[in-house]
């Protein structure tokens, strides 16, 4: 039963404070008034409206489609009508607002009709993706990456391992230990589903050595379902372990290579709480309308786990979940390490909102006041990249990104390790969020101004080859006139001199002779010869003239 | 770049750069209290001056460069670099040497380069050097230890002969200082003495000069302690210590008789105090435990060429600065592998 497991490079310790919100079984929060469901909840496009304000929607009914390949679709998270189509503002770190789909709900909570898939190995994996991507299946780790991509691993690999992310690292968090707790099974089937969408040839749950109670769970339910290909693999506590890269070199050894996929590697990388809802999507036919919330820190009341509906907004949420201490607080989404702040309770619970932290002093004291760098390696020592952030944070704070990108940025995972340790109280992670950003603004205006650089090229090439298809034009033509011209002038000529001619004669009054007295036969004799000689003529000239014509 | 909202982590480590330079204080202590006890009041005097000028002087510039004052000089290092640089000082140096070296290293070598964090070389160094290069009699006339010295020497004594230059009721200086047993080998060698003649004075003990051989023990003891505390890594240390080492290992090998052991070398003049306290300064070292072992390699064999072969006697102080100024080529070639990057 014991494993090799090896290392990962830095790291700490960190007090987990994990204990304070598993001390009461989950509850189940209550209908709100009103849900606010984000269209975009992921990483990836915004889902597309299917509904219009005032539709009645039912519960788990899809309200939004994806848009485009890595997107996914938003349900009704219960029974209401439509109120707005409308931004509001929602959980993201830059505090912005975005669309999103107000319902008001009857509190009926009226089910859709689902369709359950009561054997998931009569599927073929592409039924299978396409069933979770419906369910608007999102990493529920934190991330949000649309779950169906990360299990299709096309035609280039074949998927060895199936990782389970159960180390849930970040302190505070217990949202994937009581999920495991209290309905491992539902991680077990899920994955299951998941191993054979991906043909992986086994499955390795990960969960650090700090809950035994979920790895006695996991391996309860295992042993009761009896399937041989999945292991639950107990991991020493350490942050950051629940790092995608961090648990895969901690379970097999292997390194992501930078700027790669695990699926580069022959591994994909799951959350334990993903799997669950891709069992309740496939085995029962709901798509993700809810999800387990931590809420915890020495402002909350009653710190607990709630299920959670996607959309509830968090003021009702604290509320009902035991209220919120009178002492002073900041409200954060995810953990002390890698959350952010949010700033007001006005906000929705999305899918990725794994747990709202109620920090009081005690939980995140003000930190000391900032000084100068001394470069003493103390972050070089706790980075899970193997980087120097020392350098990089100098080169960040000077503007200059192409050096801090020759230390590999861009290798960061923003786990806050360094900024934890920084003896001068740098907020080093900042510094490198900013920096990646400029870079990433810099690469776009880069790719702005190439393509109207391409452009402008194209018009001056196009211009250039219309101006010279104009002047070979002229040419031939000036040549074809020119042609055409000779032969007009001699006609020309010689018709004027004919009428000049005619002219003369009419002027001097000179007509033919003998013409004044004739008899009736010799004036119609005249009159015959002239009749055929104009006939004549008129032959002639239409000849001439389809002459002319077919030159043209 | 004035975020709306703090970024994470919204938590922080017990670590403080103040802590770091208290510890890095504390650890001094020891050294000092057994370098008084051997080479009389003069040290304390060294401790005091240089720690009000180096206060005065920092708080001076700061207030210049309108920099929060009372802040900046909490962080402490301003009285680490006057610790270090009054131990480097003879034990009986006017007020007026003490003075200008602090001043000059706080002043010019720290904070016209912008303050702790930004210079790049070790301003106790910097302020050593200038003496040395400046006032070397002053610098060179070295009280003898305790055991050695004829007569003592009353506090009163030291501070009158420390602020006028006036020692009282004695003949002169001459009587109580000697030349420091780094300085003696150089001499001696260069007179074409063996070794074994030269160490069978009195001057040397049973690793390196007597006296010093404790001072310098104890801070090895020192430096143990701010390893232990993880206030600095073993990489410089170890490397600076071992390339002093070998080097003065090899030559010893070579001709006992003309080259001073490796002993001797790792326990006289700066070695002990630059391995742990000067080169681990970080600010102005390589950065990355690869470069850190080159660092401390280099400034051991730069000081054993020093002593060696050089004009002065010690050359620990010049062998920090010269790898200062390699330090960032060294920090350029010697990165470590970046996780999920190919080996080598």
């Amino acid at each position: 039963m014991s494993r090799k497991l090896w290392h990962f490079p830095g790291g700490l310790h960190l007090p987990d404070n994990k204990a304070m919100s598993t001390g009461r079984p989950s509850g189940q929060s209550a209908i709100p008034q009103r849900l606010i469901i984000p269209l975009q909840q992921h990483i990836g496009a915004p889902a597309k409206p299917l509904v219009a304000v005032g539709d009645r929607v039912l519960k788990g009914e899809m309200l939004a489609k994806p848009e485009g390949y890595v997107s996914a679709p938003v349900h009704a998270s219960s029974s209401g009508t439509v109120l707005a189509i409308e931004e509001h503002p929602v959980p993201h770190p830059s505090g912005l607002s975005a669309p999103c789909i107000i319902i008001e709900t009857d509190g009926e909570d009226r089910w859709a009709e689902l369709a359950p898939h009561p054997d998931y190995r009569q599927l073929d994996p592409s039924e299978l993706r396409n069933i979770i991507r419906d369910a608007g299946i999102v990493g529920l780790g934190g991330a949000g990456f649309p779950a169906f991509i990360k299990l299709n691993p096309g035609s280039r690999v074949a998927i060895d391992t199936l990782i389970l992310n159960g180390a849930e690292c970040e302190p505070y968090i217990t949202c994937d230990d009581m999920l495991m707790r209290e309905r491992a099974e539902e991680v077990i089937y899920g994955a299951r589903i998941m191993r054979h969408a991906l043909q992986a040839k086994q499955c390795l749950i990960g969960i650090e050595d700090n809950k035994p109670e979920a790895l006695a769970a996991i391996q309860d339910a295992l042993a009761h379902i009896d399937d041989k290909s999945i292991e639950a693999v107990q991991v020493p506590t350490r942050y950051p372990t629940g790092g995608e890269k961090q648990l895969i070199k901690i379970l097999t050894g292997k390194e992501v290579p930078s700027q790669g996929l695990p699926i580069d590697i022959g591994i994909v990388c799951h959350n334990v709480a993903t799997a669950a809802s891709v069992h309740r999507a496939v085995d029962l036919g709901e798509p993700l309308i809810s999800r387990l919330v931590t809420i915890t820190g020495h402002g909350a009341a009653e710190p607990q786990n709630v299920e959670v509906r996607i959309g509830t907004p968090i003021a009702g949420l604290l509320e009902q979940a035991g209220g919120v201490n009178t002492a002073p607080h900041r409200l954060l989404m995810g953990g002390p390490m890698m959350g952010f702040e949010l700033k007001n309770a006005e906000l929705p619970v999305i899918k990725t909102t794994n747990c709202l932290l109620l920090a009081s002093a005690e939980d995140s004291p003000e930190r000391g006041p900032g000084r100068a760098c001394i470069r003493c390696g103390a972050c070089a020592e706790v980075c899970p990249a193997l980087l120097l952030p020392q350098q990089i944070y100098w080169y960040a704070r000077a503007k200059d990104f192409d050096k801090a990108q020759d230390y590999n940025l861009f290798d960061c995972i923003e786990c806050g390790c360094c900024a934890y340790v920084c003896p001068s109280n740098l907020p080093l992670v900042q510094y490198y969020r900013f920096a990646k950003t400029e870079i990433w603004a810099q690469e776009r205006d880069k790719k702005a101004a190439d393509k109207a650089r391409e452009r402008h090229e194209f018009r001056v090439f196009r211009q250039d080859r219309e101006k010279e298809e104009r002047a070979a034009k002229h040419k031939a033509k000036a040549k074809a006139v020119k042609k055409n011209s000779d032969e007009d002038t001699k006609k020309a000529a010689i018709q004027a001199a004919m009428e000049r001619a005619k002219a003369k004669r009419e002027a001097a009054g000179i007509e033919p002779k003998n013409t004044e007295n004739l008899t009736e036969a010799q004036r119609q004799q005249i009159a015959e010869a002239e009749e055929r000689r104009q006939a004549m003529k008129d032959q002639n000239t239409s000849s001439t003239a389809k002459k002319e014509a077919n030159e043209e | 770049m004035s975020a709306v909202l703090p970024s994470s982590p919204h938590v922080h480590g017990p670590n403080a750069v103040s802590k770091v330079m208290h510890q890095v204080s504390l650890a001094l202590i020891p050294a000092l209290i057994a370098y008084t006890w051997l080479f009389g009041w003069g040290v304390v005097l060294n401790v005091l001056i240089a720690a009000t000028v180096a206060l005065a002087s920092e708080a001076l510039v700061l207030k210049l460069r309108d920099r929060p004052v009372m802040a900046t000089l909490a962080d402490g290092s301003a009285l680490v670099t006057a610790l270090l640089l009054a131990i480097a000082l003879p034990p009986l140096a006017p007020w007026w040497l003490t003075t200008l070296g602090v001043a000059f290293a706080i002043i010019l070598a720290k904070q016209l380069y912008g303050g702790l964090g930004y210079n790049p070389f070790n301003p106790a160094m910097i302020g050593y050097v200038v003496l040395l290069i400046s006032f070397p009699l002053e610098m060179t006339s070295w009280l003898a230890p305790g055991e050695l010295r004829e007569g003592a020497l009353s506090f009163a004594g030291a501070v009158s002969y420390v602020f006028t230059g006036n020692l009282p009721g004695m003949t002169g200086l001459d009587s109580l200082t000697m030349a420091t047993p780094l300085d003696t080998m150089k001499t001696q060698l260069g007179l074409e003495l063996t070794l074994n003649e030269i160490t069978a004075s009195s001057v040397f003990g049973e690793l390196g000069g007597t006296g010093w051989e404790v001072v310098n023990g104890l801070i090895l003891l020192g430096g143990l302690f701010l390893l232990f505390r993880r206030i600095i890594s073993w990489h410089v240390p170890v490397a600076m210590l071992s390339s002093l080492f070998l080097a003065s290992g090899l030559f010893h090998l070579i001709n006992p008789d003309h080259y001073a052991g490796p002993l001797f070398h790792l326990f006289s003049g700066g070695a002990m105090l630059g391995a742990f306290f000067i080169a681990t300064d970080p600010v102005s070292g390589a950065t990355s435990d690869k470069g850190r072992l080159w660092f401390g390699a280099g400034v051991g064999l730069l000081t054993f060429i020093i002593r060696t072969w050089g004009g002065y006697p010690d050359g620990v102080a010049f062998s920090v600065l010269l790898m200062n100024m390699a330090a960032p080529t060294i920090d350029y070639y010697t990165q470590p592998r970046v996780f999920g990057h190919k080996r080598g």
